[in-house]
């Protein structure tokens, strides 16, 4: 397994793994908390029911419990199950037809975990911090170095008004000079910051330093922090070690941040193991997909507040949250950072920017409501594909090779190559895609979220795309950290939906001709020989579960893995989908004329069967009009 | 067969306040540790200060060996002034003088404060600023209920309690003015006079940009009003608003809108109790915060015309919605319609964006509608 399990919480358990019945597992939620029932189902595990409930962190309720509560007594309603006691503690073990056996939660609430990073180097042992800190589930507030070009007294007004909820602090290989590491722990300490969620506790602080220089910072910030001090995050410029950072930003957010926030303690006391940020439960499920199927993955967490994207590549786990690109609560900001414009031009009937603005905006002001009309599904469609792709490209930008470190067996062309591309991601070796959130789970029809995957990520080469049925990723990954073989078993029953495999050269054409021919040997026997244009996409259905084979010829410059214009043979799995041949070419343009953009997008829409049919039909009536 | 139904749910938004009379009571906090200025049972009004302290200087960090040009080390030897001591701007606080005083070297503070540190290991100097004051007001004219120990106050009043859904613009307070006939109208540029100096002027369905830019030229203290368009905001503001954190714009105008964006007619409830209180004094907050933390924007209206219809229960925690509930409908296509609820189907509907969701059935003045759950809010009575 890909991490270790939590024995000591297992042990705890006064019934053993095989004789358990029910798990309940929550989500504490920036707005909603999402609880979901598991059942052993004839020696299965199985996912049953969902309650959800608004959260009740802040005021009027300052008590989380009350939500969990209320979305638990949802699962009670509509399975008849008793798990609350009269007093509303949840039962535990169960028996007598009452209660459930293992209860565990994971939490965002309140803004979730947010950390400023600090380090010497700002390209490498801070951006090192910077990955630790995502990786562990955090929003970063603010990265600091001491080579960062920001003044002294910037950093200062920073630091005193960020209030995160902890600090990471790295610098310095060991051995190495203590000057500049120490001068990044001055500043820090003069600053004085303060904890988020009060002034009556010391403010967290993991130091993941040059290990010399422990004795020095125990003196300067011992008094003043609750400073916990880990291995070095890059004690050879060659190396980055992200675990005991990670490890113990997971254990001070329990102990130091939880702690501090409204009913947290009572729910800690409920919960038979740690709640973990619900980033970093959905890391894990993420990391337990590439895992389980042996392939790179980029995933996406599209949330209301926050955009998470994740990649494994080449076993390397990286996370990137964009803090304020999200689909409620930030889409306003989505709408800022992308431009109208870029929103806009996925949206296929005629709308006046200013309406849509005000649209947006409503919103933004009332997060929680849900589109009622295909118009507005759509705007939230094309804002959707906006959010994932700027969330996207933030992510490249962490996940980068290790700068600073010498390797000897490069050569001429790698160090062009990278000089050019710091990402290490390469979009035609991504296997899987797989998304989450609210958005993608609630649409409608499951080709919408598959067509907005694609227009967002732009898989190149053949990628299969998942998505998670019930939003539960962040469930199954926290249980993983106790019952690994169970969340993987309801994971691939219940919650991922294989969508199918998008089929996709890169490069473009100049013009509307053939861009592949596609052969397809069908599970049945039959063969599907398909000559797709450029510009075009289309469906073919392949069920899930089933395999078949396809032969891949691109024309021209066009690639599908084996280099331009070579042809390419593939096992591809289907979905609920399908397969999707995409020949609109990378990067994916949009006609700049507004009614062909229109008019190409319905066409899409129309191929694929992503929306109603008679409703593309009126809008295409519109445009003719 | 008829259709099952709950009888009761919790899982809703909660709606916005709005109340003719109610007891309100604002918790008034200093950012850190200070002291309280009045005691239980005084009474208070708007600028009342309640508590004061003094907020820790800036720390200035200076790199005084490398002002020196020493090793790091030698800098605790060649300092003049020792940590703890209180220093003038420009004052010497270390010196090398090497070849028997041929080469002069200083290091002088930036500002006048204290030395806090000096390091042997980062060469460093710290000298922090002297403490800043920091006040806080009533903000509401009451009584002092509670005192919160070097923290600050608790302070009651009796009054109307309108909660907004989007303000920008900090804590103000002023005379109510209604300029408008009807929720329905706008507010133009040419309803604002001289005369609205000072004052908290009431508007319809929409502010024009026009009517905010002079309302904020003379001087008017806040605008309440039903909606505003998007692009105003930025306009006005002069950059796009991202996230719904609001409260601290550099504006000498708060602005209130109570039902959303684009034009729309303030609800008449609003309306008419702001016109009711025409002419007396209220305290108004833009600050919205919608995410991690639900906060409104509000308007204020101290007075005692209901006080006997008060109920001593401050805060009605979890009322759940059930048929005859008032709702209001929060998103296309029935925006701003208000209703009465008929019933609560338990099961998934579809609706027209083919999503099963949770449902409820509203009574409108068009007829029966279903609605999604998340799209009503309750009418706090």
């Amino acid at each position: 397994m890909i991490w270790k399990r939590d024995e000591k919480a297992i042990r705890r358990l006064p019934k053993s793994e095989e004789e358990m019945e029910y798990i309940l597992v929550t989500d504490v939620g920036s707005t909603t908390t999402k609880a979901r029932l598991f059942k052993k189902i004839k020696g299965e595990w199985r996912y049953v029911i969902s309650g959800e409930a608004p959260t009740t962190v802040e005021a009027p309720y300052e008590n989380v419990i009350l939500g969990v509560r209320n979305a638990i007594r949802e699962i009670e309603d509509l399975t008849g199950l008793q798990i609350l006691s009269p007093d509303g503690k949840i039962i535990k073990p169960h028996s007598k037809g009452r209660g459930v056996d293992f209860y565990c939660s994971t939490s965002s609430a309140g803004g979730g975990l947010q950390m400023m990073v600090a380090g010497v180097i700002k390209t490498m042992t801070a951006e090192s911090a910077n990955r630790a800190a995502l990786g562990a589930g955090a929003i970063v507030m603010d990265v600091i170095a001491v080579d960062d070009g920001v003044p002294d007294y910037e950093k200062i007004e920073k630091i005193r008004h960020l209030r995160p909820d902890m600090i990471l602090l790295a610098g310095g290989t060991d051995g190495g000079t203590k000057t500049l590491v120490m001068q990044i722990a001055e500043l820090i300490t003069a600053s004085d910051p303060k904890p988020r969620l009060g002034e009556d506790y010391k403010l967290p602080i993991v130091y993941a330093g040059n290990k010399d220089v422990r004795p020095e910072i125990k003196k300067l910030m011992g008094d003043k922090f609750a400073l916990s001090i880990v291995d070095n995050i890059r004690p050879v410029l060659e190396i980055e070690n992200i675990e005991p950072a990670r490890n113990a930003i997971h254990e001070l957010f329990m102990e130091h941040v939880m702690s501090h926030a409204p009913g947290y303690p009572e729910l800690m006391s409920w919960t038979d193991l740690d709640i973990l940020p619900t980033p970093a439960g959905e890391g894990m499920a993420m990391q337990l997909i590439a895992y389980m199927e042996k392939k790179n993955l980029l995933g996406v967490g599209l949330g209301g507040a926050t955009t998470n994207i994740y990649s494994v590549f080449d076993g390397k786990f990286v996370r990137s949250v964009s803090a304020n690109l999200g689909m409620s609560y930030s889409i306003c900001n989505v709408m800022k950072e992308a431009g109208i414009d870029n929103i806009i031009r996925w949206v296929p009937f005629y709308i006046e920017k200013e309406e849509l603005i005000d649209m947006l905006r409503n919103k933004m002001i009332r997060p929680t409501t849900i589109p009622q009309t295909i118009e507005s599904l759509v705007v939230e469609h094309a804002v959707a594909r906006e959010a994932i792709r700027l969330g996207f490209i933030h992510h490249k930008t962490i996940a980068t090779r290790l700068k600073g470190a010498l390797r000897r067996d490069r050569t001429i062309g790698d160090l062009l190559e990278y000089s050019l591309k710091e990402t290490y991601i390469e979009m035609m070796k991504i296997g899987i895609i797989a998304g989450t959130g609210g958005l993608l789970s609630h649409a409608p029809r499951r080709v919408q979220s598959m067509l907005i995957l694609t227009d967002a990520f732009q898989p190149e080469g053949v990628t299969k795309i998942y998505q998670d049925s019930v939003f539960m990723m962040p469930h199954l990954g926290v249980l993983s950290k106790a019952f690994p073989e169970i969340a993987w078993n309801i994971f691939d029953k219940d919650c991922l939906v294989r969508l199918g495999t998008v089929i996709a050269p890169a490069g473009t054409l100049n013009k509307t001709e053939p861009a592949l021919n596609v052969r397809i040997e069908m599970p049945n026997g039959e063969t599907i020989e398909k000559e797709v244009e450029y510009g075009d996409i289309i469906r073919i259905s392949l069920e899930e579960r089933q395999k078949a084979k396809v032969f891949i010829d691109p024309r021209g410059g066009l690639d599908v893995g084996n280099g331009p214009g070579k042809s390419r043979e593939a096992t591809v799995e289907g979905g609920v989908v399908g397969i999707l041949i995409d020949a609109r070419g990378r990067p994916l343009t949009l006609p700049s004329e507004e009614d062909e953009r229109k008019r190409t997008l319905l066409k899409w829409f129309s191929n694929l069967d992503a929306y109603p049919k008679e409703i593309i039909e009126k809008w295409e009536g519109e445009i003719n009009e | 067969m008829s259709e099952k139904t709950t009888k009761e749910t919790h899982a809703y938004t909660p709606g916005l306040k709005v109340k003719k009379g109610m007891r309100i009571r604002k918790t008034r906090l200093l950012p850190i540790d200070g002291e309280v200025t009045v005691k239980v049972g005084d009474k208070v009004n708007f600028e009342t200060i309640v508590a004061r302290s003094s907020i820790l200087g800036k720390p200035y960090i200076i790199k005084a060996y490398e002002i020196l040009g020493v090793p790091t080390e030698v800098l605790p030897k060649l300092m003049v002034k020792k940590v703890g001591d209180i220093v003038e701007e420009n004052e010497i606080i270390a010196k090398y003088t090497p070849f028997w005083g041929l080469i002069k070297k200083y290091v002088r503070s930036p500002i006048k404060g204290v030395i806090e540190s000096v390091s042997d290991i980062t060469g460093q100097i710290i000298i922090r600023e002297m403490p800043h004051p920091i006040e806080i007001n009533a903000y509401i004219p009451g009584e002092v209920k509670k005192i919160i120990p070097k923290r600050g106050v608790e302070i009651e009043c009796f009054g109307a309690f309108i909660q907004g859904i989007f303000g920008i613009g900090g804590e103000k307070h002023g005379e109510i003015c209604v300029l408008v006939d009807s929720p329905d109208d706008i507010l133009e540029e040419d309803m604002i006079k001289n005369e609205h100096k000072g004052k908290i002027i009431v508007g319809g369905s929409l502010v024009t940009l026009d009517a905010l830019k002079k309302a904020e030229k003379l001087g008017v203290r806040g605008i309440v009003v039903g909606g505003i368009k998007g692009q105003t905001v930025t306009d006005f503001l002069g950059y796009e608003i991202g996230v719904a954190i609001t409260g601290h714009e550099k504006i000498n105008t708060t602005l209130i809108i109570t039902e959303g964006f684009g034009k729309m007619p303030m609800s008449k409830r609003v309306f008419n109790i702001l016109k009711e209180f025409d002419g007396y004094e209220a305290a108004i907050n833009g600050a919205t915060q919608i995410r991690a933390g639900v906060m409104r924007p509000e308007i204020i209206i101290p007075n005692e015309k209901y006080i006997s219809e008060v109920s001593d229960r401050e805060i009605e925690l979890s009322k759940g919605m059930k048929p005859g509930t008032l709702v209001r409908i929060i998103r296309e296509p029935y925006f701003g319609k208000i209703g009465t609820v008929v019933s609560l189907p338990v099961h998934l509907q579809k609706i027209e964006t083919e999503s099963m969701v949770r449902v409820v059935e509203v009574e409108l003045d068009i007829g029966k509608v279903i609605v999604p759950r998340a799209n009503v809010e309750i009418l706090e009575e």
